[in-house]
C-alpha cells in the first residue's frame, strides 16, 4: 500500500497524429501542493483533465486514493468503465477551469447545490448550509443570490471554486484559474487557492503565474513536449533550474 | 345597409365560423405537440446521436425542411393510401403538419444545444453529474430559453400553414370561411374576418411566448 494520494504511472494521449502526452509519471501526497508549468503545448491541462476523464487516455494508469481512474484492465485488456462509475470517479477530484463555466441560469449559491443535491443527494437544507459555508469561506456570501452574469470574472472564478471544493473532493485540479482574468482580480483567486493550501488540500495547479507558483507549491513540475522535463522543490527550481529547457522558459516568463 | 347586413351574415354563420376556429385551433395545436415532441427527438439525435443516426435524421429533416407543406399534406393524405396507410383527412392533416414542424423544431433544438459552451457540459461533469443529469440540470434550461423565441414563430408558422389543409376538405377556418362567402357573395368582408381571427391566436401565441420568455429570463 502506497501512501500516495494521487499515482499518475507512464500516461499516453495522443490528439489523432500529434502525441501530447509520451509518458507522464507523477505522484501526489495528501496536502501535496503541486504548480504545473511549462510552455502551452506542452501537455499541462491535457494531463489535468486525464485526471478527471475529461479527456480519455490511451496508455499508462492514474489511480487516486488507490481506485484505477477510468479503465478496468481484465485479461490484459483495457476497456473503459461504464459511464456511471466515471460520473462518480470525477467527483473524487474538483476542478476549477480558465473560463469558470459557471451555469449562467443558476444563482450562485444554486451553483454551488446543484452537485450537492443532485450528485451527493444531500437535502435542500444540508446543502444550502454547505454552499453557505463555501461561500463565506471565498468572501462572496452576500452574493448567493446573484447570477454569473451579476458577478465579476474574479467573483465568477471564486464561485466556481467554491462550487468544486464543496463536493469535498480528495483532490482539486486547477486549470489556468487566472488567465481569464483581468490583471487586478487575479489577486483575489490566489487568495482563495492560498487558503486552501493552508487547509490542506491536495492540490495540483496548472499555472501561468510563476511568483504564485514559487510561493504556495510544495513542490513544481515542469512540463516539457508531453513529459516531465523537471520537477523539485520551487526555490531550487526557479533559482537554479538543472535543465536548460527549464532556464529558457523561465527567462521567458515573467519570473525573474 | 351594408355593414348591418355583413353582422347579420355573420350571426347566421356563427357556428360554422366558430366550429372552423375551433378546428384550426385543435390542429395547430396537435400539430405543434406533437412535432415539438418529434423535433426534440430530432434535436437530440443531431447534435448527441451516433454518425449513422445522424445521417439519417438529417436526411429527415432537410428533405420535410425542402418540401412544400402543400406537398406534405397531400402526400400524407393521397399517397400514404397507396402504401396500405389509409388515413383520413384529419389524421393525414395533422401528421403532416406535424412532421413539417418536427423537422424546424428539430433544427431549432440541435441549434440551441450546440451553442451552449462546451464548458458547460465540461464543469457539469466535472461535478460528477451524469449525461442525463447534465442534460436536465444544465444544458436543456439554457437551451430552452434559447429555443423559446424561435419556437413561438414556428407555432404560428404553424396556425398559418393549417390553412392548408382545406386543400383536402378539413373544415377548419379557412375552409369554413369560403363555405360562407360562397353563400353570401360577401368575400372581403370574411376574409378579412378571417385574417383578423388567425391574427388573433397567432398574436394570443406571441404574447404568452414573451410572457414565458419574460418569466424565465435570467438576470445579468
Amino acid at each position: 500500500m502506497s501512501t500516495n494520494l494521487v499515482e499518475i504511472r507512464n500516461l499516453h494521449k495522443s490528439f489523432g497524429k500529434v502525441e501530447v502526452l509520451k509518458g507522464v509519471n507523477c505522484d501526489l501526497a495528501q496536502s501535496d501542493v503541486v504548480c504545473v508549468i511549462g510552455s502551452s503545448g506542452s501537455g499541462k491541462t491535457t494531463m489535468l483533465r486525464c485526471i478527471n476523464m475529461l479527456e480519455d487516455f490511451d496508455a499508462g494508469t492514474i489511480t487516486i486514493d488507490g481506485e484505477a481512474i477510468g479503465y478496468d484492465v481484465r485479461d490484459g485488456k483495457r476497456r473503459r468503465k461504464p459511464e456511471k462509475e466515471i460520473a462518480r470517479q470525477r467527483a473524487l477530484t474538483g476542478m476549477a477551469f480558465q473560463q469558470f463555466n459557471l451555469f449562467p441560469h443558476l444563482t450562485a449559491m444554486e451553483n454551488v447545490t446543484l452537485g450537492l443535491i443532485k450528485v451527493k443527494k444531500l437535502g435542500r437544507d444540508e446543502a444550502t448550509a454547505i454552499g453557505e459555508r463555501w461561500l463565506e469561506r471565498v468572501g462572496l456570501s452576500s452574493r448567493r443570490d446573484n447570477y454569473p452574469g451579476q458577478l465579476s470574472g474574479g467573483q465568477q472564478q471564486r464561485v466556481a471554486i467554491a462550487r468544486a471544493i464543496a463536493m469535498n473532493p480528495k483532490l482539486m485540479l486547477f486549470d489556468e484559474v487566472t488567465s481569464a482574468l483581468d490583471p487586478e482580480l487575479v489577486n483575489e483567486v490566489l487568495m482563495v487557492i492560498r487558503d486552501l493550501a493552508r487547509d490542506g488540500m491536495t492540490m495540483l495547479i496548472v499555472t501561468h503565474e510563476m511568483r504564485f507558483a514559487h510561493d504556495v507549491a510544495s513542490r513544481v513540475i515542469f512540463m516539457n513536449e508531453g513529459r516531465i522535463g523537471e520537477e523539485g522543490n520551487p526555490r531550487e527550481m526557479f533559482l537554479q533550474p538543472k535543465t536548460q529547457r527549464l532556464a529558457a522558459f523561465l527567462k521567458s516568463s515573467s519570473f525573474n | 345597409m351594408e355593414p348591418t347586413s355583413f353582422l347579420e351574415h355573420i350571426w347566421i354563420a356563427r357556428w360554422p365560423l366558430a366550429s372552423g376556429v375551433g378546428l384550426t385551433l385543435i390542429i395547430s395545436f396537435l400539430a405543434i405537440v406533437a412535432g415539438t415532441i418529434l423535433g426534440i427527438g430530432v434535436g437530440m439525435s443531431l447534435t448527441y446521436g451516433a454518425r449513422p443516426l445522424r445521417w439519417l435524421v438529417r436526411g429527415y429533416t432537410d428533405f420535410i425542411r425542402g418540401t412544400p407543406v402543400l406537398v406534405l399534406v397531400l402526400a400524407s393524405y393521397y399517397v400514404l393510401g397507396t402504401i396500405g396507410l389509409q388515413l383520413g383527412p384529419f389524421q393525414a392533416g395533422v401528421l403532416a403538419l406535424a412532421v413539417f414542424c418536427s423537422s424546424h423544431v428539430g433544427e431549432i433544438v440541435r441549434g440551441a444545444l450546440q451553442a451552449i459552451p462546451r464548458g458547460q457540459t465540461e464543469a457539469a461533469k466535472a461535478i460528477g453529474l451524469t449525461f442525463a443529469g447534465t442534460f436536465i440540470y444544465v444544458l436543456a434550461p439554457q437551451a430552452i430559453r434559447q429555443i423559446l423565441p424561435a419556437w413561438v414563430n414556428t407555432a404560428a408558422e404553424m396556425v398559418k400553414a393549417s390553412t392548408l389543409l382545406s386543400i383536402i376538405g378539413i373544415g377548419e377556418l379557412l375552409l369554413s370561411t369560403q363555405e360562407v362567402i360562397a353563400r353570401t357573395f360577401m368575400s372581403l368582408p370574411f376574409y378579412f374576418l378571417a385574417g383578423a381571427l388567425y391574427f388573433l391566436i397567432n398574436f394570443g401565441i406571441e404574447s404568452l411566448g414573451r410572457l414565458v420568455e419574460r418569466k424565465m429570463a435570467v438576470q445579468s
